[in-house]
């Protein structure tokens, strides 16, 4: 597959499909081969996991969609399912000759947007086209949402810091206005997504809260965007807003579930983009960098805290704007929080500014470079880091989702339960080590990352590089501020997701850097899965920052406790 | 005319198969994928089955000969087995290997061994049977192979 070329689907949609097919039997690799292309798809076979996953880094937007067994010797296909979802954050398929519930469970638990059991039949892979299209309208979704962050920070610049709130009711108020006179007046397209832009409710802190609690009330059985309206009794909040919101609460619910890694309302949070002092600060400044840059998609967290990348990434245009989109708009943030748009040149409407156009190496490599982060849990973030940052984290997770780039293997799998925030924290370290692990393997083994929190400092970009392993690991916090700075919520807490990468090892930064593909690390090797230990990270000293920009600031359970549980149904 | 006696028998052979329930509907499906660019593939594909499986047969024996029978192992392999076997249809083949991944649930080694020499068997004559059947079809030339009656 070409890299970063438009997709040649474009005119005659699913024609032309890029389809990267993952199974260790040569009889079936032929047979779905010979089926995948008499649907008119473009497809690539690959005998072995860990081809298929340099053949993805490789070529960043080079497939649209991966369709995997589950089985396999190399690698466990769920494993796979995790990179491709964080890295690539492309739609995959699992399919197996097992159909036992619990493997199909532990598919959609996993990410997979659908579980074939064999033997596959033509009708079945004919249909695998929606699943790209569904994603990438949920990607434009997000790119809007991120877009009306986008909006409030550089119109709020740093006074929301000082508030501690980024979206007051007030201020939302005020965004809505302001937003009217840019678009249109319609207030009923306020909230909803749209191609084209709106004037949209950015959902703050405060607003999220009380929609949580709103629906916890009510009983998360019952609910409803009626009943949810008329117990938050906001002004000028209306139904489809809530409606809309309810729907990607949803998902982030059920993506957390799936990740276990600690589930950050990011995506909620972000949207309120909680200034916590410090990170506010950094990511304040940051996010509003990108999100001015990234036409559409707000970067925000796009890893600004990462540094450079997300800023600069102007090249990345549709990198950018797809991580800020992705935490922002989804909860479904164990994925790749990026809109993976490069897998989708189409997407050109989608807010990005069609970064997909650009070779989607580029975009992947922006991808990269911020998701890392605040991927957060993945990134390897120590797992002591991790219990702080659960929270703030989340923010990464809605931005982050990027794998970062070091961990691309997403050891992800690893991390075990779903559980909420709270027990993110845990999860978060998981998710870091998911990250790191990644890079350990091939940078250095992990336990040098530990150590290496401190050198890793060395990466300013941390999140470029850092983001791989050692400074997940890490830094958790440092992470998820990184990640999560750069999205929208300065939350300190994002901080806990970006540190990890940020201490990653020097070794590490060797590959983020530059829209390098993380994956330059060496992470090749997906077995990285590797459970991060935490213990490694311990080591990893705040100092870290230091190259980083935003704040470690460890994560104060306690301040957003109340964010999260209430996120956390 | 010969090559009409050929025809009905390869359509009479290839019912039979059915019939008999060695092979289910997914060797049909390999029927519809081949076309002009693939005018061999069915038989491609069931060649390739062979080869590869026999690997895996190996595999099994191998496990099988162990002292203490490593069930997870086993039943790793059969699950590989098993699925190769699904995508040419080998129905009987299927069935066994199923069977097969009970015992090992079970950690019942006779029933394994047992079951495994019944694979064995099933296998073997699938492998006859297709290619006696393959024979035919070459005999009875090209054309004849691209059209079944469904």
């Amino acid at each position: 597959m070409e890299n970063g070329f438009s997709s040649p689907r474009n005119d005659s949609f699913p024609a032309g499909l890029r389809v990267l097919v993952v199974d260790d039997d040569p009889t079936w690799l032929k047979i779905l081969e010979k089926m995948l292309k008499k649907c008119s798809y473009e497809v690539t076979t690959c005998g072995l996991a860990r081809d298929a996953l340099s053949l993805l880094r490789e070529r960043k937007g080079g497939y649209d969609i991966v369709i995997s067994d589950v089985y396999m010797p190399d690698m466990d296909g769920f494993k796979l399912l995790e990179h491709v979802g964080l890295e690539m954050d492309l739609p995959v398929i699992m399919m197996s000759v097992d159909g036992e519930t619990s493997r199909v469970m532990k598919g959609v638990q996993h990410g997979a947007c659908d579980y074939l059991l064999k033997p596959i039949r033509m009708k079945e892979l004919r249909n695998i086209w929606q699943h790209v299209f569904r994603k990438k309208i949920h990607e434009v979704r997000d790119i809007e949402i991120l877009e009306g962050i986008e909006f409030q920070m550089t119109r709020n610049g740093s006074d929301q810091y000082e508030d501690g709130h980024f979206l007051c009711g007030e201020d939302l108020t005020l965004i809505k206005k302001r937003k009217d006179i840019e678009s249109r007046h319609d207030e009923k397209d306020i909230g909803d997504n749209s191609s084209s832009k709106k004037a949209r409710v950015v959902w703050s802190v405060e607003l999220h809260q009380k929609f949580v609690k709103a629906v916890n009330q009510i009983g998360f059985d019952k609910v409803g965007p009626k009943k949810i309206l008329d117990l938050m009794n906001v002004p000028r909040l209306t139904r489809e807003n809530v409606a809309s919101h309810l729907q990607k609460y949803r998902l982030y619910l059920s993506r957390l579930q799936k990740e276990n890694d600690f589930n950050n309302p990011v995506g909620m949070i972000k949207q309120s983009d909680s200034p916590s002092s410090d990170s506010n600060g950094n990511f304040g400044s940051q996010n509003s960098i990108n999100l001015q840059d990234a036409s559409n998609g707000c970067y925000g967290f796009s890893g600004s805290s990462l540094g450079v990348h997300n800023v600069d990434p102007r090249n990345h245009d549709g990198d950018r704007k797809r991580l800020v989109t992705a935490p922002v708009a989804e909860p479904k943030r164990g994925v790749t929080i990026d809109p993976p748009n490069p897998s989708k040149p189409r997407n050109s409407q989608m807010e990005f500014g069609h970064p997909l156009a650009p070779p989607q190496s580029e975009v992947n490599f922006a991808r990269f470079d911020f998701s890392f982060p605040t991927k957060y849990p993945w990134c390897g973030v120590p797992e002591t880091q991790l219990k702080q940052e659960h929270n703030p984290l989340h923010l990464n997770d809605g931005f982050s989702r990027q794998p970062m780039p070091g961990q691309k293997q997403l050891s992800r799998a690893d991390h075990p339960q779903p559980a909420p925030a709270i027990s993110s924290a845990t999860s978060s370290t998981e998710r870091q080590t998911g990250c790191p692990v990644k890079i350990k393997p091939s940078h250095n083994d992990y336990t040098s990352n530990a150590n290496h929190a401190s050198a890793v400092d060395s990466t300013p970009l941390q999140t470029k590089t850092n983001m791989t392993d050692h400074q997940a690991v890490q830094e958790n916090q440092g992470l998820n501020m990184n990640c999560l700075a750069d999205l929208e919520s300065p939350r300190k807490n994002i901080n806990l997701g970006t540190l990890p990468f940020a201490t990653l090892d020097e070794d590490l930064q060797v590959c983020f850097v530059a829209g390098d593909y993380y994956m330059n690390l060496g992470l090749q090797n997906i077995e990285v899965q590797e459970y991060f230990d935490p213990g490694l990270l311990t080591g990893v000293p705040t100092h870290l920052d230091d190259g980083l920009r935003f704040d470690y600031e460890i994560y104060d359970p306690t301040e957003y406790s109340l964010i999260d549980q209430s996120l956390f149904i | 005319m010969e090559r009409t006696q050929l025809r009905r028998q390869v359509a009479l052979t290839r019912q039979s198969l059915f019939d008999q329930g060695f092979l289910d509907e997914q060797f049909i499906q390999l029927e519809d994928l081949q076309d002009d660019a693939n005018p061999n593939f069915v038989e491609e594909v069931v060649t390739l089955y062979y080869r590869d499986s026999a690997r895996l047969i190996t595999n099994i024996e191998k496990a099988l000969e162990k002292n203490s029978l490593d069930f997870n192992k086993l039943d790793g392999f059969m699950h590989q087995f098993k699925g190769s076997s699904s995508s040419i249809g080998a129905k009987k083949v299927k069935a066994e290997c199923t069977l097969f991944r009970e015992y090992c649930r079970a950690g019942n080694g006779e029933g394994c061994t047992r079951t495994f020499q019944q694979i064995k068997k099933e296998y073997a004559t699938l492998k006859r049977k297709l290619e006696a059947y393959f024979q035919v079809v070459r005999q009875a030339g090209p054309a004849e192979t691209a059209c079944w009656p469904k």
